[in-house]
């Protein structure tokens, strides 16, 4: 089997690969990070504008709760290995896997997050005599902020642990390495994943961030 | 059936930390057994704390409460509780278990025999005024008034000597809660318990209680005494303003016609207002105000004339009660 | 392509001497699936369920345990919430990968990764369940005489059984569609034929049969689990 034997020594290994190869990591990121970014930004192109329009006007709910248990259902793996018997494009056969599986907890929490504002808030901004356009961006957008957010997270989280994935399927990035244990061996291995780890909680951290920003003008003073 | 306990507040004080006003100030008071003591007074009174301190659902500083002489203090806290019923506001039905296993807690908690046990949850659930069918549906099935009289069973189910009410119909609509205050004192005609009852409501305690306590902002008692006695010679100005400027009229309403001395019949106009001897004092004056009746023909409940109540007389009523 | 870290047979079986549909490579074939059913896709399906049961059962004791704790010391929410999340966000394969100096290529990295999953959805689900009911209905079991713990196991835990359910369901999803990333590293589960069949000769027919399977695993577990649901809360029905 593998000439590699497993023990607490690789972690150092790891750590000194990341030195020795920065700039083959630094490739493979944006590698990463392009095919990801490019698969989210679809998604949230997509599934956004669906998901809180949805819930605005509180139809769909079967909809959004089907999406999200039939996307739950769908193995990353299934879909990557669907979408290339499909077309032979690399980058966006796996963008195509990539978005499918994006698009659910996006859309499944915003629909939620909307849909699940106090109603009796809703009421009395719109007996003030707001549009419901108003009430979207300065009642319910606001207050469906943390939902939303937390779905944009699941879903960008998704997308870059399935990119490592799609590195079978020719989808490049991190994934080459870590899949490829004979030429990198263990201890490549082990580093591209903690970089890909860096990279999500990277993410999240920015989205974390992004938020309270975006939140600051609503927040209600005591 | 069980008898009714006594309860015996002596002293008893409950200080909150950081708070300068003590919840409950220096309690004494004694609820003779069988009784229905009523807790009433503004918010911040703290007449639910007293209460809870009963069953030491809130523990007290200083003092000492005592069931049939035994210090409250002597039991474990959670067996204390199964020999006591409550009934709170909002019911707090397990949403999860039939009517039936919601009355059944208790004695199955007790270890009651099965069928001891369904046998009772029958009786109760009659006794409360809810066909035996309605053991098998589900507390979401119920509209509110029906499940308070499932919460009146079930604190009843173990047969306690002693039952804490903490505004127990305080959720209903009016119409409800009317009914059931009248069914609960013909449930008490019934089954003698002792109750402590806690109200915010001065007529609610005064159509209720036996003995009302007043408890004034502080926790500290302001008077306890009988309904019609507190009406009569309120202890001072706090007590006579929470009783309402009207108590005058409160206490005719404590009154039956058929109770007083009436004027003989003498010469009475056949188109005089007649009314029953089940009529209040006050609900007559306010018919003969309405008619301009003066005087009223008070008649036995085959119809008979028994004697004649004047403007005047209901006047002097007061004086000599 | 890369190597693959474990044995693997050949692909396309009976090379020469299967069906027209086999040697041709078409969409599906059904003649394959119909011969290599307790050959190939069996022993998949069968290790697949194996795996996703032991890392749904686990998790849902660690998490059980993690939301009573929390439900009683409310201090403990944060940090036990922050490690389950910590957890969450590391993508699958690199999890699995990361795990593997530890415990080797075995079904215990395998497992150890999949239950971590398990963990955040779960705990959260349990632990907001309980919190969910009513406080006058714990407030009469308390005036009762039911002790904290009849009150917890009679009362409260009831109650919070349809929130319970709901995590254990997307728990069981979510692990049943994880788990085909476990045959990067072990030659287990309906992972294993997708995974050869993309690496080696795209034989479409297995990997279709494995995807199908897997999706109908999943599927079918949530309706089971709904069924399980439905049965354990006979309240929800009435009224």
């Amino acid at each position: 089997m593998i000439a590699d034997t497993f023990s607490w020594g690789t972690f150092p290994d790891a750590i000194r690969f990341i030195w020795n190869h920065p700039h083959l990591l630094f490739d493979k990121s944006v590698e990463h990070l392009q095919l990801s970014g490019t698969a989210l930004a679809i998604a949230l192109l997509l599934a956004l504008p669906i998901g809180v329009v949805l819930g605005h006007y509180r139809r769909g709910s079967f909809l959004a709760i089907s999406v999200s248990n039939v996307g739950r259902a769908l193995p990353s793996l299934v879909l990557i290995a669907f979408f290339l018997l499909v077309s032979t494009n690399f980058f966006w056969d796996n963008t195509a896997a990539l978005v499918i599986l994006a698009v659910p907890p996006i859309l499944t929490n915003a629909y939620f997050g909307i849909e699940g504002v106090d109603r009796s808030v809703v009421e009395s901004a719109r007996g003030m005599g707001m549009t419901g356009r108003q009430i979207l961006v300065q009642v319910e957008l606001p207050l469906a902020a943390p939902l939303i957010f937390a779905g944009i997270r699941i879903g960008a989280v998704f997308v870059i642990a399935t990119a490592t994935i799609a590195a079978i399927a020719g989808g490049g990035g991190l994934g080459d390495i870590i899949v490829n244990q004979a030429t990198y061996r263990l201890s490549g291995v082990v580093a591209a994943s903690l970089v890909v780890s860096l990279l999500a909680f990277a993410i999240a951290g920015i989205l974390a961030l992004a938020r309270k920003l975006l939140q600051r003008p609503y927040v209600v003073a005591d | 059936m069980q008898g009714a306990a006594e309860i015996v507040f002596d002293h008893v004080t409950k200080r909150y930390e950081g708070r300068e006003e003590p919840a409950v100030w220096d309690l004494s008071l004694t609820v003779p057994a069988g009784e229905i003591c009523i807790l009433v007074g503004p918010s911040g009174a703290g007449k639910t704390t007293a209460m809870k301190m009963v069953n030491r659902l809130i523990e007290f500083d200083d003092g000492d409460i005592t069931i049939d002489g035994t210090s409250v203090r002597d039991h474990d806290a959670t067996e204390l509780r199964r020999g006591i019923g409550y009934v709170i506001q909002q019911v707090g039905l397990f949403p999860h278990m039939t009517i039936a296993d919601n009355v059944a807690t208790v004695p199955r908690l007790l270890g009651w025999p099965k069928a001891r046990v369904e046998e009772r949850t029958g009786e109760l659930l009659e006794l409360v005024g809810l066909e035996t069918e309605y053991g098998d549906r589900y507390p979401a099935e119920l509209s509110g008034g029906q499940r308070q009289r499932v919460g009146l069973a079930r604190a009843l189910a173990a047969d306690p000597p002693l039952m804490l009410m903490d505004e127990p119909f305080g959720a209903l609509d009016p119409i409800t809660r009317d009914r059931l205050q009248l069914e609960f004192l013909r449930l008490h005609e019934e089954v003698r318990k002792t109750v402590i009852f806690v109200t915010h409501d001065i007529d609610e305690a005064i159509k209720l209680g036996d003995r009302i306590a007043i408890l004034r902002e502080g926790g500290v008692l302001a008077q306890y005494d009988t309904p019609d006695r507190i009406l009569a010679h309120p202890a001072d100005d706090f007590v006579a303003r929470f009783v309402g400027a009207d108590r005058g009229l409160k206490r005719l309403a404590l009154r039956r016609l058929d109770e007083i001395e009436l004027e003989p019949v003498d010469g009475v106009p056949p188109d005089a207002p007649r009314a029953p001897g089940s009529t209040t004092l006050r609900d007559a004056l306010s018919l003969m105000m309405a008619e301009g009746a003066d005087p009223l023909v008070v008649v036995s409940a085959a119809g008979e004339p028994i004697g004649l109540l004047s403007v005047e007389r209901v006047g002097r009523v007061l004086s000599e009660l | 392509m890369s190597l693959i870290l474990f044995d693997q047979g050949p692909v396309i079986p009976n090379f020469g001497q299967g069906s027209k549909c086999e040697t041709e490579n078409h969409a599906f074939c059904w003649g394959w699936v119909r011969d290599h059913w307790s050959d190939t896709l069996q022993p998949a399906l069968l290790q697949h369920v194996k795996l996703a049961v032991i890392a749904v059962a686990i998790g849902f004791v660690l998490s059980f345990a993690a939301a009573l704790v929390a439900y009683r010391y409310r201090r403990a929410d944060q940090p036990i919430g922050l490690f389950s999340d910590f957890l969450y966000t590391i993508p699958s394969l690199a999890l699995f990968q990361l795990l593997v100096p530890l415990t080797g290529l075995t079904v215990t990295t395998v497992e150890v990764a999949l239950t971590s999953y398990t963990l955040l959805i779960m705990y959260r689900n349990i632990l907001e369940g309980l919190r969910g009911v009513p406080p006058e209905v714990k407030e009469s079991a308390r005036g009762m005489g039911l002790s904290r713990l009849q009150t917890l196991v009679r009362v409260e835990l009831p109650l919070a059984t349809p929130s319970i359910i709901a995590g254990v369901r997307i728990a069981t999803v979510s692990t049943i569609s994880i788990a085909t990333v476990a045959a990067f590293v072990i030659p287990e589960g309906l992972g294993r034929p997708i995974f050869i069949g993309i690496t080696q000769d795209i034989f479409k027919t297995e990997i279709i049969a494995a995807g199908v399977l897997a999706i109908l695993l999943a599927l079918g577990a949530d309706a089971i689990l709904v069924a399980v649901g439905r049965a354990l809360t006979p309240w929800r029905a009435a009224g």
